[in-house]
């Protein structure tokens, strides 16, 4: 095999790979946009608040201190201990709760029956909003997040595979972080969807998604359900974070992650929890693949972003509700 | 009666607008908030805590005290040029926008309006050219010149020569990232480099693609044109490929603290250029003291003394010697934005000079002329010991290669002329 035939493979590998990363943001859209028809703009902030309460926790930083030290005049930053991480997680998993409780409380209770897009602007402002107060509690600067997830590339891999392709192939790179993100996504997945199929609250909650009045009547409460799908979003948003701020750090470009799951949500469908991971990994791989072949070589590359969009665009033109999403039929 | 007293307050705080209306204004376009603030805040620190410094233990700059509008730009060009249209009433002597995109926005402005700009190391790089750009400053160094000290800090590493050595441009995908592009290419070409272009899309969180390549094509050396979290992936994903280290350098704009922590240890012999070295100044102690302790710093605190921070002050103290030459020039304390630009025009910075500062060694000498406002263009080299968390300065200011850059500064300078119908002379 040729050493050109074999990096096409490694882009491909680590275009799966990416596209994993994608369908973890993607995935807070789908559970909200399915329970609730809302499509969750603040889903990228949430990812970024999530991870910056999520070290704040861990370093055990004063939520507010530069507040509190300007009201007070104080000098306080540190609690001066660290929580460990397991305990720090659950503490940000309730923190993410007490928001989807907040949101569900002061914000959608008032606005059901509203239009979509009334629905839609109040995330805009959600996002602002979330994003002013995760810098007011935790800071603007950039953290390290010291949960020990792997990084680099797997060494057992490129050395068993070095020299297929001859001297000038160097073995495959896949990235360590890229593959515990896979299956940490794998395993999300498959909680989720044996949460919907198999709990009382995920049959509620495919209740809800199916039809809000019917489940009205049969006794469902549609407050409970929205607290707990936008609870559930929260705690993808924190994976989310964990994964994308382990490559860069825990900081404010997080929030920006949201634009890598859009194209994935046209592919993929808005309703799908498989089609957003289907949806993720068809953009990780296509918009590889082309930066590889033709974006690098022939475009002056920096492609992946546009052809990501246009690659959606292409399957939203002949399959408008996504490649696993709910079929759209009007019937008069 | 709580009328009068609402009244009598009311004219109180007049006047004391008004007298506040007779000091040195200086803007500061920051962003602290949004996905730049990390770079922005301690520059912005560095920048207010030095005028604050000159007003505790000076009184200002001869006599005047400085006031510092503080006004957010997110790094966004749109409320950066908001910012500039909010302040300038205010009696602005001189802007420092802090981007790229809000300089370009602003050069047309700042020179109706007959205000000067200081670009230091970003903005329209043959601005350098002051019998064109009468108004913009760039001092002491641009990205042109930035792209030529690495490429001679490459050459000294290789013993005087880079024939058929390979060096890969990673580069923000914008006007920013795409500015060593022209000046690399004619270096390419004089000392037989390859050079390899690899565009990052903004905000550059997702480069797997482009260290692929590198890890694929193997060059000799990586050099980065990164802003933001572009810069802090590149240097993980760097160190997941097993690229070494040493032979990666960043600009000036992808060397600071919050740069290579994320990565931890294997950041460890990551380079970067730098135009202000990082050391232990004697004016950072009174900063402390007269600043800090008396509760009058800009943010927090945690800046003093980092990569940025000090280039912010480094930026004021430029700024505080081009008003005090200003009022040396005419001859009055209380200058005006063209008195401000003449100062900086004639604006000389000696060793001596900055050693009374107590900054000795935090940038090259340099003199300002009507044709040259871009300085020494000088730019060290920098490497990040990730085991004691320090930039340690690798060499002393190197020069740029002047005979490739002046060509490419009058090149540029004369199509903008020509474009905006300027014709060219000192003021």
């Amino acid at each position: 095999m040729s050493a050109d035939f074999l990096y096409g493979i490694e882009v491909i590998i680590n275009g799966l790979m990416a596209g994993v990363l994608y369908a973890l943001v993607a995935l807070g859209f789908v559970l909200i946009f399915k329970a609730s028809g809302i499509f969750n703009f603040a889903q990228g902030v949430m990812a970024l608040f999530a991870a910056l309460t999520l070290v704040g926790i861990m370093e055990g930083q004063v939520p507010f201190a530069h507040l509190i030290n300007a009201v007070f005049g104080t000098s306080i930053h540190h609690f001066g201990w660290q929580v460990p991480a397991i305990l720090a997680i659950f503490l940000t998993v309730l923190v993410m709760i007490a928001f989807a409780w907040a949101v569900q409380h002061f914000v959608f209770r008032h606005l059901v029956g509203q239009e979509p897009i009334i629905l839609f602007m109040a995330t805009i402002g959600l996002a602002y909003f979330l994003e002013g107060v995760g810098d007011l509690m935790w800071g603007s600067s950039i953290r390290t997040l010291a949960l020990g997830l792997p990084q680099g590339g797997s060494i057992w891999v490129e050395e068993m595979t070095n020299g297929l392709g001859g001297d000038d192939f160097y073995g495959f790179f896949i990235d360590k972080l890229d593959m515990v993100a896979t299956l940490v996504a794998l395993v999300l997945v498959a909680g989720l969807v044996a949460f919907a199929q198999y709990t009382k609250q995920g049959r509620a909650m495919r209740a809800v998604a199916d039809d809000h009045q019917a489940a009205l009547s049969v006794g469902i409460s549609l407050s409970y359900i929205w607290v707990l799908v936008w609870s559930l979003a929260g705690i993808v948003a924190l994976v989310a974070g964990v994964m994308w701020g382990a490559k860069s750090g825990v900081q404010f470009s997080l929030s920006l992650i949201a634009l890598k799951a859009l194209p994935v949500l046209m592919l993929g469908g808005f309703t799908s929890i498989p089609g957003a991971i289907v949806g993720g990994m068809i953009i990780g791989v296509g918009e590889k693949l082309f930066e590889f072949t033709i974006g690098a070589p022939y475009l002056g590359g920096a492609t992946e972003n546009w052809f990501a969009y246009m690659l959606a665009l292409v399957f939203l033109v002949f399959r408008p509700q996504g490649l696993f999403g709910e079929r759209i039929i009007e019937r008069v | 009666m709580k009328m009068k007293t609402l009244a009598a307050m009311a004219l109180a705080g007049s006047m004391t607008a008004g007298t506040a209306m007779a000091d040195l204004v200086i803007p500061d376009l920051s962003y602290r908030t949004g996905p730049y603030a990390a770079g922005g805040t301690p520059f912005s620190d560095g920048y207010q805590d030095y005028f604050a410094l000159l007003n505790a233990r000076d009184g200002g700059i001869g006599g005047e005290s400085v006031r510092v509008i503080e006004c957010e730009t997110a790094y966004n060009t749109e409320r950066g040029v908001e910012c500039y249209e909010a302040t300038k009433g205010e009696g602005a002597l001189i802007y420092q926008p802090l981007s790229t995109g809000i300089t370009y926005q602003l050069i047309p402005k700042a020179t109706a309006d007959n205000i000067p700009l200081h670009t230091m190391g970003y903005g329209r790089t043959s601005a350098a050219n002051g019998e064109v750009f009468n108004w913009v400053f760039n001092y002491p160094a641009n990205y042109w010149d930035a792209a030529s000290v690495a490429v001679n800090y490459l050459l000294d590493e290789n013993g005087g020569s880079l024939d058929g050595k390979t060096i890969a441009l990673v580069y923000h995908n914008s006007a920013y990232g795409k500015e060593p592009i022209r000046t690399l290419e004619e270096l390419s070409a004089l000392h037989g480099f390859t050079l390899t272009q690899l565009a990052v899309d903004h905000p550059g969180q997702e480069q797997k693609s482009q260290w692929l390549q590198i890890r694929r094509e193997r060059p000799d050396y990586v050099l980065m044109w990164g802003w933001g979290v572009m810069n802090q992936v590149a240097v993980q994903e760097a160190a997941n490929i097993g690229f070494p280290m040493e032979n990666f350098i960043g600009n000036w704009w992808a060397g600071a603290e919050h740069d290579v922590t994320p990565a931890g240890m294997a950041a460890n012999g990551y380079k970067s250029l730098n135009m202000n070295p990082v050391a232990d100044y004697p004016v950072l102690a009174e900063i402390q003291t007269l600043v800090h302790e008396a509760g009058n710093a800009a943010g927090d605190g945690s800046n003093l003394g980092s990569v940025l921070y000090v280039r912010g002050m480094y930026a004021a103290m430029l700024a505080a010697e081009a008003i005090a030459k200003a009022q040396d020039i005419h001859g009055v304390a209380d200058v005006t934005p063209a008195m401000v630009r003449d100062g900086m025009e004639a604006l000389e910075i000696t060793e001596a000079r900055m050693a009374e500062l107590g900054m000795e060694g935090i940038g090259p000498e340099f003199a300002v002329t009507c044709q040259n406002h871009g300085g020494a263009g000088q730019g060290l080299v920098q490497q990040w010991n990730a085991s004691s968390g320090i930039w340690e300065p690798l060499t002393g200011f190197i020069s740029p290669d002047a005979a490739v850059i002046a060509p490419l500064v009058a090149e540029d300078s004369a199509a903008f002329a020509a474009e905006s119908g300027i014709t060219p002379g000192c003021l």
